[in-house]
């Protein structure tokens, strides 16, 4: 199938109207939890994922990514308004869109926020659409040595760009493969880190992990910081939100860096929106002429970080879909999710499972439509969102927690699972470990003892057959590469600043 | 920045976390060690679970070494004990609704969560605090028993 009878065939599916009511709940749903500070998309996906277990997967996935790119979307009016990131991709945005706001341009910031999101949100769709065919054609001539070799390099990357300290990234990757341990060995059937307790003979549920170590922990974490901020007022009427000829003409060139640099960063693993989005506006910057007013509110200060942080969704759904290899937590759980419903993310997802792959594909260029709709006429319904007392919110985060992991589990005893994962997940923050690469080391834990089992079954218990491909030894030596990199001191500095600047 | 005593070292939480890991790391091993190494197809149930508790083990000595041989400490932001205990007591009526899930259910132990919750955590009105109590079990368990046929737990109550 090529990528023109793809899309057709993709467009059959995400224009049927049950997938369009999905897609729009996911994009609402979505631009909701963009917009609360507090709650991010991998917390909203996970607490969501064992309410869809019955749904065709790809309605399934079609609403989880509505969430993803959506809350993308939604980030910015909190930074603009509020001066306070909705996501940890909307920090860049804080830094010109609040003086925007402030200076009484808050419409035309918001305004160029959408515009540069639907710009940036639809290139990266496409460029997701023409590039996932020929890379995953290209893996299919990997074998268990150069995937185990891919999945370590993607957690060096993830690893490397998670945390101030690499040690304290490499531990919770390394408790991540514990977790993923423990059950029953899928070789030997032997019962692993079970503690005599036969609910843990099937292993630990996603659901429980990620909605204890994200969910739980982000509303203790908001609890605990309890802060409250004065939003700006919104102006009234579409024609208020619209930015003016001299803005948008100030943008041109934003718009196209955003797209580009949120694409590419999106793809490489553990980069993520918010290192884009801190790269597209650095080079918005160095290239513009008057990059001393950066910081006083000027509209391509707006339009690069946003632009860059949406086109990064369609980057990273290449090596999700093409390799199941996640880039970060919010893919990493549809991921879980693709394999609940009997999917496997990997170079023969576009072959065996068409529907679900150009459906989520042709609903991501509806759902960017669908979310200019939302975040241009709509935005002052929404910032009203900002309004709702906290009182009133984390009792249902909590709720909404609980009877998910119920809906996917059936018992109480995953409930008591979910509140100590939720006490880790907020002492790992106290500590400052990250929590991405103990999700992601979860996630492709079973993966990567497989592909390291099978290449040694197949080489006689020989290590060196992971060299002897050159795939795979170009693959590890990065990977080498990678993790020691911050011990040279200049390199480590780079690091320190790309991840400090990432909030 | 100040220097760092040894003894603010090994009550840091670097120091803590390295040694509970450096223990992790070594129940990986002994536990894994009854499992088999190897078997004649190629690595056994151990193999994995040996290799990443040894790099646990290397990796939390690591970071108490480097705890303990940093020159110099930066304090950073103290614990602000109060609103720390804010998200604590949040976890411990949680983890206690949970607790009271099997005998009471759903409904009951959600709403007394919620009631606490609000009361406490947040210091609303009694009144506030009940009708958000209320309304929110409520909106649960006609969203998700009722419209989405999910069945919550169900107490010694009946419901």
């Amino acid at each position: 199938m090529d990528v023109l009878s793809g899309l057709a065939h993709g467009f059959s599916v995400a224009l049927q109207l049950n997938n369009l009511g999905w897609c729009f709940l996911g994009c609402f749903l979505g631009t909701v939890v963009g917009i609360l500070p507090g709650l991010g998309p991998a917390a909203t996906i996970a607490m969501l994922i064992p309410l869809t277990l019955k749904m065709d997967p790809a309605s399934g996935i079609i609403m989880l990514a509505g969430i993803y790119y959506g809350a993308k979307y939604g980030g910015s009016t909190t930074s603009i308004l509020l001066n306070i990131p909705g996501e940890s991709s909307s920090v860049a945005t804080c830094i010109d869109g609040y003086q925007m706001a402030r200076k009484g341009r808050a419409g035309a910031a918001l305004g160029i926020a959408a515009i540069a999101s639907f710009i940036a949100g639809t290139f990266g769709v496409v460029a997701l659409s023409l590039m996932a065919p020929p890379v995953a054609a290209f893996a299919l001539s990997f074998n268990s040595q150069e995937y185990f070799a891919l999945m370590v390099l993607g957690l060096a990357l993830v690893v490397l760009l998670s945390g101030e300290s690499l040690l304290k990234g490499l531990l919770a990757l390394l408790v991540g493969l514990w977790l993923a341990s423990i059950g029953t060995d899928l070789f030997s059937a032997q019962a692993r880190f079970i503690f005599g307790q036969s609910e843990l003979l099937g292993g630990l549920d996603f659901t429980v992990v990620a909605i204890g170590v994200f969910a739980i922990a982000e509303v203790m974490a908001s609890i605990e910081d309890g802060e409250e901020s004065q939003i700006l007022p919104v102006p009234k009427g579409i024609l208020n939100l619209l930015p003016n000829w001299q803005e948008l003409k100030a943008c041109r060139f934003a718009f196209f860096n955003g797209s580009v640099v949120g694409f590419i960063l999106g793809v490489l693993p553990g980069a993520g929106a918010t290192i884009a989005s801190f790269v597209s506006y650095g080079l918005e910057k160095a290239v513009s002429r008057h990059p001393e007013k950066f910081g006083t509110g000027v509209p391509e200060g707006v339009a690069a970080p946003e632009g860059a942080n949406n086109a990064d969704t369609g980057g990273a759904l290449v090596p999700l879909l093409t390799l199941g290899i996640p880039n970060g937590a919010s893919t990493a759980i549809m991921l879980s999710a693709l394999v609940l419903w009997g999917v496997r993310p990997g170079p023969m997802m576009i072959q065996e499972s068409p529907t679900v792959f150009w459906g989520l594909v042709a609903s991501m260029y509806i759902g960017n439509a669908m979310l200019i709709i939302l975040n241009l006429p709509l935005v002052p319904l929404f910032a009203q969102i900002l309004r709702l007392p906290v009182h009133m919110l984390f009792p249902l985060i909590f709720g909404v927690s609980m009877v998910g992991v119920y809906a996917a589990t059936g018992n109480v005893f995953n409930l008591g699972l979910l509140s100590l994962f939720g006490l880790l997940g907020f002492v790992m923050r106290k500590l400052k470990f990250p929590a991405t690469p103990l999700l992601l080391g979860f996630v492709l834990g079973d993966s990567m003892e497989q592909a390291l089992r099978q290449s040694l079954m197949m080489s006689q218990g020989d290590p060196l057959t992971f060299v002897e491909r050159p795939m795979s030894a170009i693959m590890l030596a990065l990977a080498v590469i990678i993790l020691i990199s911050p011990l040279l001191g200049r390199l480590n500095r780079a690091r320190l600043r790309a991840i400090t600047e990432n909030g | 920045m100040e220097a760092l005593p040894i003894k603010n070292a090994l009550r840091s939480g670097d120091f803590i976390s390295g040694v509970v890991l450096t223990a992790l790391g070594i129940f990986i091993i002994v536990e894994s060690s009854g499992w088999g190494y190897s078997s004649p197809d190629g690595p056994g149930p151990a193999f994995f679970p040996f290799w990443y508790g040894v790099g646990m083990i290397v990796l939390s000595l690591a970071l108490i070494g480097s705890t303990l041989l940093r020159p110099t400490f930066n304090a950073g932001k103290p614990i602000d004990w109060p609103m720390t205990g804010r998200a604590l007591g949040t976890w411990a009526a949680f983890a206690l609704s949970i607790a009271l899930m099997a005998p009471l259910g759903f409904i009951i132990s959600f709403t007394l969560f919620t009631f606490l919750f609000v009361l406490i955590i947040f210091r609303q009105p009694v009144l506030t605090a009940a009708l958000t109590a209320m309304f929110c079990t409520l909106g649960f368990e006609i969203i998700f028993p009722w419209a989405l046929g999910l069945q919550l737990p169900v107490g010694i109550f009946g419901f």
